[in-house]
This record gives structure tokens, sequence and C-alpha cells, in this order.
């Protein structure tokens, strides 16, 4: 596999990843850090897959911020196709552009032609944009596994040379290789070719510990004694096999219910007026009051 | 944090590696030329005397899916242990509890004396300590030195045994809930919620200290008697390969999270019609009317909308208690099919058959359906044993137009029919009348047809897929 242009590491140790995605606002166990800190070393995409709500996106906008770099974003979903991830020819411009230079004699074809396949005519979509920039990029393909498997095909011809062939103005390479950061919900596998050419780092709900870490640090004014007690009501909800476990953003959404509620423990009556911020299905609230004695 | 202890034997830090992989290779992991590659560059990439860095740093290159950390865990410990510390372990928890100054190794012989009863007495009351505490280092450095106290077997010419349910018996670290429960609650906190969120936290702390324990003993052992018997014996299977018949409780959990998005590609797959394209067909009318308003030229086109398909689904599942692991699995498939589509129907049969398509309305609990089946469904005829026949029969009879020319059929189930009537003509007669037939069966292929399976049978009729395991429901789902 040739190597895609090289650009001078951004981390220094993993020390040092964990001190500037802190600074950043996102808190990394050493998995985090060892794994992100390999990526950029090695120049290789980083693949973060776990459930929803385990903070794989914000690693990429935490990473963005932590180098300065610009995020820039493909968002996946079914349908999905070359012409929304990597570029298009502005058609509806070009056509217009013909119907002008019908009036005007003498414009030949050739000339038109070169005209209509020129810069001022290409829409350049994320894929593109990101092997273009001159200046830190990182580039987040959020969801790949929502995209159709051709598009997997796609992400792997540009990820492994950084660089685009577009048949009317020539192959266009990297100067500065993006850092690239794919997420996945794990909804169904990735091929194993794409996965080959990424670090994998499997992320998964957080220690008590870090989760409490998160919270003091998202919602810096509820008090150290009510987040323990939060992410230990969480962690006994996510024992219950839910169909929707709560992930970090409800653990977040519910400490800062509290907080505007101005609720100072997390007792049975207290859970029960709230339960709905933190589990969305009602089956999953009925089971809960059950198991957790809330009545 | 400990450094990596140099690598032993002749091929050095490489060499070392190429062991270890070989071993994941064993383990069921897939690793590829090129992943071996690269985890030799992560060596040259990560300080090697921090072990973490080392054991995330491989892992990023070998494992692909989130099912083999666990196995990868093992062996990690194995390939790259803790140097062995056991004095400095033993001296630092003497600063606690104990502090009678045993040796390792003085007071550890299997003689029921008062030393030993008062010794592992003694060890409770740190580990309750610990276990109130919840810090998770010092549990694990307790771990390590239970093993060293309580953990040794009889000698042996083939070197020194530990075994962890010496440790456990020893500790009997189960007995202490009700003593971490009062040390974690308030007086008023019993009975509610406060309970319900201590004891998940115990549950927790215990997990952890018998997994610590689960280690130290693998590790012990590795070094008396080397690690590739270890190995060999200490790997459970990966989740997609448990097998759905032996399923435990705890598997379980594991199985539902590798099969819930199986559970939706199959849905997916049943009802796929031949993809037309993001759009539908060209509406020509709408894209010349639209063509006007730019001087004739079609900048806009316009489609029809698609045509959905509204898929029809007939699930028959038998729920009977030879089947039990699969059966579990098997409800949750068709919960997770009826999430999609409304137009999935679910029956259930034991030596009858009843519909309970109605315990899976969208939003359901699985386990509360499981539940309510066994409550409320009417899928036991005579004697709570499979008869498939009976049970084919009444399906037939009794929902006679459920299964059409456009149904897909799945049948779910091992064909086991304690030498009843299989009811091959019936089963036949529902293939003929639908779109597509597909059963699932959870045994072994080499055990169709023996005993009182008609498995071999069934498969004249129908397309017959052994299924045992969330690897070949994969498998089953990319070739439909
Ligand atoms: N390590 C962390 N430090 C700080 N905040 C975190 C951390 N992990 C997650 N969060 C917070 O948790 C929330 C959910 O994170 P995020 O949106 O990145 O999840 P996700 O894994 O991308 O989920 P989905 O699969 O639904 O897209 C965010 O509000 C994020 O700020
Ligand atoms: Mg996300």
């Amino acid at each position: 596999m040739p190597r895609p242009p090289s650009q001078s590491p951004q981390f220094s140790s993993v020390a040092d990843v964990g001190k500037r995605l802190s600074t950043a606002g996102y808190l990394p166990d050493t998995q985090i850090a060892t794994t992100v800190f390999l990526a950029d070393r090695l120049g290789k995409p980083l693949l973060v897959e776990g459930p929803a709500g385990t903070g794989k996106t914000e690693l990429a906008k935490a990473l963005a911020t932590a180098t300065g770099s610009e995020l820039i974003r493909l968002q996946c979903y079914e349908g999905l196709d070359e012409a929304r991830a990597l570029y298009e020819w502005n058609y509806k411009k070009q056509l217009l552009r013909i119907q002008a230079s019908q009036g005007t004699d003498g414009a030949d074809w050739d000339t038109v032609h070169d005209d209509i396949f020129g810069e001022e005519f290409l829409l350049s979509r994320p894929l593109l944009t990101a092997i273009r920039r001159t200046e830190p990029t990182v580039l987040l393909i959020d969801e790949t596994d929502k995209a159709d498997i051709e598009v997997e095909g796609l992400l792997l011809e540009v990820l492994s040379d950084f660089q685009v062939t577009i048949p009317e103005l020539g192959t266009i390479t990297a100067t500065r290789r993006p850092m690239v950061v794919l997420t996945s919900n794990a909804t169904r596998e990735l091929s194993e070719a794409l996965k080959r050419r990424c670090l994998y780092l499997a992320l998964d709900y957080p220690s008590a510990e870090r989760e409490r870490e998160i919270v003091l640090s998202r919602v810096p004014d509820l008090a150290p004694g009510l987040a323990e007690q939060l992410v230990r009501t969480v962690r006994a909800l996510r024992a219950l096999e839910l169909k929707k476990s709560p992930s970090i953003s409800e653990t977040l959404d519910w400490a800062q219910t509290l907080l505007e509620l101005g609720l100072d423990t997390l007792d049975e009556a207290a859970v029960r007026s709230t339960l709905g911020v933190v589990l969305k299905h009602a089956s999953d609230q009925d089971r809960a009051a059950a198991e957790l004695r809330l009545n | 944090m400990t450094g990596v202890p140099g690598p032993a034997g002749s091929g050095g830090l490489a060499g070392h590696l190429d062991g270890f992989v070989r071993a994941i290779r064993e383990a069921g992991i897939p690793v590829g030329i090129s992943q071996a590659v690269d985890a030799a560059e992560i060596l040259t990439v990560v300080d090697l005397l921090e072990r973490e860095q080392l054991r995330h740093g491989l892992a990023a290159v070998l494992l692909q899916r989130a099912a083999q950390r666990p196995t990868y865990d093992v062996l990690f410990d194995l390939w790259w242990p803790l140097s062995d510390r056991r004095r400095t372990v033993a001296d630092e928890a003497d600063g606690g509890a104990s502090d009678d100054g045993d040796e390792p190794g003085e007071s550890t012989l299997d003689i029921p004396g008062g030393d030993d009863v008062d010794l592992a007495a003694l060890m409770r009351e740190q580990l309750a300590q610990l276990l109130l505490a919840g810090d998770e280092e010092a549990l694990r450095r307790f771990a390590r030195e239970a093993v060293e106290m309580l953990g040794r077997g009889q000698p042996s010419p083939s070197g020194q045994s530990f075994f962890s349910y010496r440790v456990l018996r020893a500790l009997s670290p189960d007995t202490l809930v009700a003593q971490l429960l009062t040390g974690l609650l308030a007086e008023g906190d019993r009975g509610g919620l406060a309970e319900q969120v201590a004891r998940q936290t115990i549950r927790e702390r215990l997990t952890a200290l018998r997994a610590a324990i689960e280690s130290e003993v693998r590790r012990r052992t590795a070094a008396e008697k080397g690690r590739d018997k270890v190995a060999k014996n200490a790997v459970r299977p990966l989740a997609d390969q448990v097998d759905f018949l032996r399923a435990q409780s705890g598997d379980l959990a594991e199985l539902r999270r590798a099969v819930a998005p199986l559970a939706r590609r199959l849905a997916v797959r049943l009802s796929a019609r031949r993809r037309l394209g993001r759009e539908g067909r060209l509406d020509f009318r709408k894209t010349v009317r639209a063509s006007l308003g730019t001087g004739g030229v079609p900048v806009v086109t316009h489609h029809r909308p698609r045509k959905v398909h509204k898929p029809e689904l007939v699930v028959l599942c038998d729920v009977s208690g030879s089947v039990a692991g699969f059966s579990h699995f098997t409800l949750m498939l068709t919960q997770a099919l009826r999430e999609h589509f409304t137009g999935v129907r679910a029956f259930a049969f034991v030596d009858s058959t009843d519909e309970v398509t109605r315990f899976f309305r969208p939003g359901a609990d699985v386990v509360d359906a499981v539940q309510r089946i066994g409550r409320e469904a009417d899928v036991v005829g005579f004697d709570g044993h499979s008869d498939y026949g009976t049970a084919f029969e009444v399906f037939a009879d009794r929902w006679a137009s459920a299964v059409g020319p456009r149904t897909s059929l799945l049948v779910l189930g091992d064909g086991r029919t304690n030498y009843r009537q299989p009811g091959l003509p019936v089963l036949a007669d529902l293939v003929r009348r639908s779109r597509s037939a597909h059963w699932l069966n959870p045994e072994p292929r080499r055990l169709w047809g023996s005993g009182d399976s008609a498995a071999d049978r069934y498969g004249e009729v129908i397309d017959m897929v052994e299924c045992r395991n969330a690897a070949q429901l994969a498998q089953f789902v990319t070739t439909l």
C-alpha cells in the first residue's frame, strides 16, 4: 500500500493526546488516547465503532479543536452516492451556459466543452474538499454503516492514496493529508478491506469514574455527590437490558435536567418525574420503574 | 505502570509478537498478513514501558470487532504478563488489615487448621473494606495476593496448580453482599431505588474481583506450566460463535447484541425488492412542465415516488424446551422483524400453534414477550413436548390464509419430533403456497436425521439451513 503524502505528527505522546483532548472538552481513557496517537503517528484513518451516544462524533470534533484543524464532515445515509460524497458537475449551470453560447455564433463546441468542465462548474463535496485543503483538516465520515456497500469502495480508494481523478480535470492529490475519523454504530459489518485500512477503536459506555468526570466537566454546577448518584443509577439502568440503554448523552441530559429543576438528590420521586429524559420508550420506562422499585 | 518483561526465546521481540499473533488466530480471530506487519510497526511507536499502551495499540491493528476484545485481553495478559512482583504486592497489602507477616507459600497448605481459617477470615475482612471502597486497582492487587495465599492446589511433579474456586470458596465474596449493602446504604434506604442501585454497584465490583482472580490464576498457571496450555483452555468462544442451544444466561445479553443488527438486515433482505435506484421512474409530464421555466431545457427532472412493496413475512417458531436458548434468539429475531414491518405475523408452537404477533407490538419488550407467551399463548395442547405434525396442521387449518404467493415463510426449530408425525405434506403445501421459504435449524448438520430428528426429511421439502450461532446467521443473511 503506498503511503499517502506525509504530514508531520500533531501529537508528541499519548499523554499529550490526553491533555489536549481534555482541554478541548473531551475526556479520553488510555485506549482512546493511545489509538488516536497511533492514528496520528502512522497516518492511518481511525474507525470508531460503538453504540449510540458513546462519544464517537464528539471525538472527531474534539480532535479538530485540539489540533486547530477545520472539521469537514461527510454524513452518511442510505442512498449516499459519489455525487454527494466526492464531487458533482453543476449541470444546471452547465446547461444554461450551453444555452447562452448558442446565441453567440463562432463559439465552437470544444471551447464550450472546456469551459463547462472547468473549476467554476465543479461542485466539491466533503471528500474532495478535504483532499484539496492546504490547512490542517479533520475529515469526519460519520455513521459509515448507514451508507450502501458501494460507498465503501469509494472510501477505500480515496483513503488509500488520498487522490481523486476527475476525468475532465485530471488527478487531484492531497498536498496535506487530513486526519480521518470514520464512525459506525455497527448496524452492519463494514467490509474487511475498509477495516484493514483503518485503526480500530471500539467505544463502549465509560467506566463509572470516567463518566462522573465527563458529567462534572460538562455540567460543572452539579454537586459531585449528585453526579456520583446519577452515574450509579444510569449504570443500574444499563444493566436492565432495555431496548435503548441510556448513553452518555442521556446521562448529560439528565444531569442538566436535575440542575434546572433544582433537585439535589436522586430519590424515587426525582427519578419518576424525570425518567423520560433518560428512557425514550414507554416499555423501557415501565420496566425500569418495576425493576428499580420506583413505586 | 509496569514495564513489559523482556521477551524470552530466540526470536526476540519480533518472534514474541509472532507467537502472540498466532495464538490470536488460533482463538478464532482472523488476522491478515498486513495486520501482522502493522502490529510490528506498533512496537516501534508505543512506549514499551507502558503496558496499557501496548495492549490498546496492538488491539487497534489486530481486532476488527468489539466481540473479539475479551478473548484478546485474555491472550494479551498471557503473552505480556505483568512482571512478577509478589513480594512487593504482599508488602503493600501488609500495610492493610493482614499484618501477621505471612511469607508467601507459608500458610497456604491445604490442611484444615487454625492458621488457614484465620488467614481466610482476615482476608475476607480486608476484602469487605476494599469492595466498599471500590478502588479497582486495589482490588486487583488484592486478587493477586489472594491467589498466592489461598489458591494453591496440591503440589504435583508437573508444577504448582492454582484454582480460582479455592480462592472464591475461602473468601465466599457472595456472602458479603448483606454487609456491603449495610455499608453503602443509609438507614431508611432499604427496599427502594437506593438499594437496587447499590446492588448493581456491588455486582459490578464482585464481577471485577472474580475477573481479577481468574486472570491471576491464568498468569500463575502459565508461569508454572507454560502459556500455550493455558491459552487453549482459557479462551471462551466469541459471542457470535456461541452455540444458540448452549447459550448461558450470561451469554444471552452479548448474543442479543450480536444478533440485533443481523435481525435488522434479515428483515431488509427478506423484504427487499430489486432496487430501482434512488428514485422511481421519470415523471415525463411533470419534467416537461417544469422545463418551461428554463426555456424548455429540462434542468430539473421529476420522478414518480418509488413503489413501496409491503413485505409479508410469516415466522413459525418452536418454543419447546429442547430449543430453549434458540427460541430466546428466535423471539428476539421476531421482535426485531416486527419493529420494521407491519406485515410480519409470528406463530409459536410446542405441540399446538398459536398466533403470538400481538406480544411483539413495536416497542414491546422481548423479555416481557417471552414471559407472556409462556403464560398466555395457547402453544401447548397435550403434553408440552414438540409435536411438529400437529403444530403444522393446526397452523394450516386455523390460519389458512396466512401464507400466500407474496409471503416469505421462516420456520425456526430443531425438527425433533419426539418420534411423532412430522407433518411433511402439510409443510410441503405451505412451502408451495409461499413466495419463498427457509428453515433455520440450531443443530449441527451432522445430527440432522439422528434420533427423533426429522430435519433431513424436512430438508427435502424446504430449504433447511444450519444456524447454530450468530456467525452462521450472518452467513445466511448475506446469501439470501
Ligand atoms: N469522553 C467524553 N468526554 C466528554 N464528553 C463526552 C465524551 N464522550 C461522550 N461525550 C458526550 O456525549 C454526548 C454523545 O456523544 P456523541 O454525539 O459523540 O455520540 P456518538 O457516539 O457519535 O453517538 P451516535 O452514534 O448517536 O452518533 C455528547 O454530548 C458528547 O459531548
Ligand atoms: Mg454520532
